[in-house]
């Protein structure tokens, strides 16, 4: 029997990128929150410049919670699902904030009426027949206050290219209005990304340097980036980069309202006869611990979110929390990231300091900024050219079919040309689609016995179409810019565990469709919030976290407005 | 190790017996002995210009923490076949990859240990078979010939000579030549200085990143910044802040 605690406000489960950020709206409004982590505090001696640690040993090392429960996948039902590869989550405070790459975008306009602008534009019979797709309940000027919010008190650099309907020209042509401008400028650029930026001008496009929860100069009491190009599953030992960690987290925790508890492990939501939470059961240590609260933000990674639900089963809910609707697990998708090209250049690039989050953007050819009268797809993929580079990465690169992959002409190839490579990154429209979810995996259990979470997803026609399109814009642009090779990948298939992972509690106003409301709260369960990428129904053609953070402000902001009806 | 030592560098027990440095560790570990049977051996202390490592004769033989003599003189050939050194500048053997590959086997890569068992073993009775002596002692040539075979997986007698164990062996033989030196390879930064790339560093400056800059090497692990030390009594004060 678990023991009881003193009752709280709200609790937050997994103060990562989401949860980092609910807190702190819900104690400027003078709200308790408690904050249970799965993890632990990470420091700068937890973030050396090691890709052994980072890259290859899949850092990092202490998340026996995430590393026991790594999703089993399989393209369709077809196939048995099995588990591999490493985990997409992380547990300390701070989550994948810590390690990711920072890129902070805001989402399109287009992606939250995708079905809208398509059926307005070319028809209804454009939106891929086996689609579960809808309108976000939402639409882009809905966000922008939380976009804006997040990016202030986070901290994001980047240049914008629409500030209140007048165009910028350095940021993005195509982006929505935004409020005011980002908090600091973009990154810096390089000789690589100078020279990319000349090449993509020649082809008649914009290129811009993207933008990234990463300080460009100090900000706050953080200093500016030092660019030694291990963020890539790297933290920060400088704090440059805006992880909740740093920024919202500690923050909040002045206030005295928030109580961070580390090594949580959440094991099920609990609720009443009514349907409505009533609080949190986690393990600490051997105890078991009952945390009640008035209201629960439900804050871990997609693929966890979807989890804890379909395992806090209960009398009222006897298919998981929320779940009384079937949809817990549905309109499940992971982002199309893959296909890149790859590019030989003649000379070196000078990108062993560089940062993924470092480089040049083209919107020309994502979401609908051009004419898809006469294509076979809709949407499209951001085109992005950057400049992360390590040795270990290096010397394995493509040969390019000219030389063999081991002995005395391998080595003479790599020692040439180990600095002479690029890999594109094409982040794709993705939609969710009937066969692709998330359910609970029948055979495979974490070590407490509880079973994890199955992928059951392929990619569809639309994202590959979007794939083999955006790969020979890349390739336009890498010849442009005196790419001597060139190699285009697959176009992809299954979508396995990504740190891109979306839906399984889609956001909209149709609850038998939809798991939460258009503030995030479920539909069956009106005092549970849910927070991250789970909600979205779309993928847009760039980085989750900047938007799922947005989302989750705005979440947090609507329970401290709405507390009294909320929690009656 | 003594983690109240201060100065670990010029730690030398009584009676000449070093304290074994982590420095040591990295860069000393291969003395003399077992020379025919050992990867990346040779006496290195005795080439180190640094006049406080000297004196510090470790008395230690090359020693492998799981791989068997044999199993090394194996993987050592395969890996100097892979990255070799016979165009007269270092590869894998120099690098001392199979000491990365040998440590990693006990720890973080032990799940491969078993296949480089059935693998080295199959290695060295195919060699016996079709040239009548150990793999390490064949020629390059006939070395060669067996490893681009495995490339096709086509081996019959020995299927796990096939093309995933060559792509293991070679991962690793990568990682242990182009990884931090803490890790047992690259070592005297072999790896790092064949495809030019200059060293971790803490920082690079907008001049460090332009076409044609030509970086002088950091020449440093990522864990000899105080920074990033995993040492609890060593690290600098606020090492192990919260952020708050």
């Amino acid at each position: 029997m678990a023991t009881e605690l003193p009752r709280t406000d709200v609790v937050v489960i997994g103060l990562g990128a989401v949860g980092g950020v609910a807190v702190l709206p819900l104690v400027n409004a003078g709200l308790n929150v408690i904050g249970l982590e799965a993890g632990g505090w990470m420091t700068a001696r937890d973030f050396a410049p090691d890709e052994i640690r980072n890259n290859i040993r899949d850092w990092p090392q202490a998340v026996p919670k995430a590393k026991n429960e790594i999703p089993t996948s399989r393209a369709n039902i077809n196939f048995e699902a099995v588990q591999g590869g490493g985990h997409p989550m992380m547990n300390g405070v701070g989550g994948t904030s810590l390690h990711y790459w920072a890129q902070s975008w805001r989402l399109n306009p287009w992606d939250f009426k995708t079905v809208s602008e398509t059926t307005k534009r070319y028809g209804a019979h454009r939106i891929p027949a086996d689609s579960t797709v809808e309108d976000w309940p939402i639409t882009y000027d809905d966000l922008e206050p939380f976009y804006d919010r997040v990016e202030y008190a986070l901290g994001v650099s980047g240049y914008a290219g629409n500030v209140n309907g007048t165009l910028q020209p350095n940021g993005s042509q195509f982006e929505g209005p935004r409020s005011r401008p980002y908090p600091m400028p973009g990154l810096r650029s390089s000789g690589f990304t100078d020279m990319m930026s000349d090449a993509a001008r020649q082809l008649g496009w914009n290129p811009f340097q993207g933008p990234a929860a990463i300080n460009s100069e100090i900000y706050g009491n953080r200093p500016g980036c030092f660019y030694h190009g291990f963020c890539d599953r790297g933290g920060c030992h400088a704090t440059a980069k805006s992880s909740t960690a740093v920024t919202t987290i500690p923050e909040a925790m002045k206030s005295g309202l928030l109580k961070v508890v580390t090594h949580a492990r959440v094991l099920k939501i609990v609720n009443d006869a009514d349907g409505r939470v009533t609080g949190v059961e986690y393990l600490s240590g051997n105890q078991v611990l009952f945390q009640p609260a008035d209201a629960v933000l439900l804050a871990s990674h997609t693929y966890e979110n979807a989890r804890l639900l379909l395992l806090s089963k209960s009398r009222e809910f006897p298919d998981g929390l929320a779940n009384n609707s079937g949809q817990v697990g549905q309109h499940y998708l992971s982002h199309h990231q893959g296909a890149p090209v790859l590019a030989l250049f003649p000379k070196n690039l000078n990108n062993w300091y560089g940062l993924p989050a470092q480089g040049v953007a083209i919107d020309e050819w994502a979401d609908d900024n051009f004419d898809h009268s006469d294509l076979d797809f809709i949407g499209g993929g951001n085109l992005w050219a950057h400049t992360d580079r390590k040795p270990i990465s290096a010397a394995k690169m493509s040969t390019f079919d000219l030389v063999p992959t081991w002995g005395a002409k391998w080595k003479a190839f790599i020692s040439e040309n180990a600095d002479r490579t690029n890999t594109s990154y094409i982040q794709k429209t993705t939609l969710p689609y009937r066969g692709n979810y998330l359910d609970l995996d029948p055979q495979v259990k974490d070590k407490l016995g509880f079973p994890v979470i199955r992928i059951t997803a392929e990619l569809r026609d639309n994202e590959k179409r979007i794939a083999a399109f955006t790969q020979e814009r890349m390739e336009e642009w890498y010849r442009a810019a005196g790419a001597v090779q060139i190699v285009r990948t697959g176009l992809g298939t299954a979508m396995g565990p990504s740190t891109h992972a979306y839906g399984g509690t889609r956001m909209g106003d149709d609850p038998s469709t939809n798991v939460t409301d258009r503030f995030g709260f479920a539909h069956e369960s009106p005092n549970l919030g849910v927070l991250g990428a789970s909600v979205m129904g779309t993928s847009g053609a760039r980085n989750p976290t900047l938007t799922a953070q947005a989302l989750a402000w705005r979440t947090a902001e609507h329970l401290a407005n709405n507390w009294d009806t909320i929690t009656r | 190790m003594n983690n109240k030592n201060k100065n670990p560098e010029h730690a030398i027990g009584s009676k000449g017996e070093a304290v074994l440095s982590r420095r040591n560790l990295l860069k000393g570990v291969g003395l003399s002995g077992a020379a025919l049977m050992t990867a990346g051996s040779g006496s290195i202390i005795a080439q180190s210009s640094d006049p406080a490592a000297s004196p510090a004769r470790i008395r230690v033989l090359e020693a492998f923490e799981t791989l068997t003599a044999a199993e090394s003189a194996a993987l050592d050939a395969f890996a100097s076949r892979i990255l070799p050194s016979d165009d007269g500048t270092p590869g894998a053997h120099e690098a001392r990859a199979v000491h990365f590959i040998d440590r990693g086997l006990t720890g973080a890569m032990a799940a491969s240990r078993e296949q480089y068992a059935e693998g080295l073993v199959a290695l060295d009775e195919h060699a016996m078979q079709v040239g009548g002596s150990a793999f390490y002692q064949l020629s390059a040539s006939e070395q060669d010939a067996i490893i681009e075979a495995m490339t096709q997986s086509a081996i019959p007698d020995f299927p796990m000579l096939n093309a995933g164990f060559f792509n293991l062996v070679r991962n690793h033989t990568i990682e242990g030549t182009f990884s931090d030196p803490y890790y047992g390879g690259n070592r005297d930064f072999i790896g790092w200085d064949l495809i030019g790339y200059p060293g971790v560093r803490v920082m690079s400056t907008p001049e460090d990143v332009r076409l044609g800059k030509d970086l002088a090497p950091s020449r440093q692990s990522a864990y000899d910044m105080p920074t990033h030390t995993k040492d609890p009594v060593a690290a600098p004060a606020g090492g192990v802040s919260h952020g708050h």
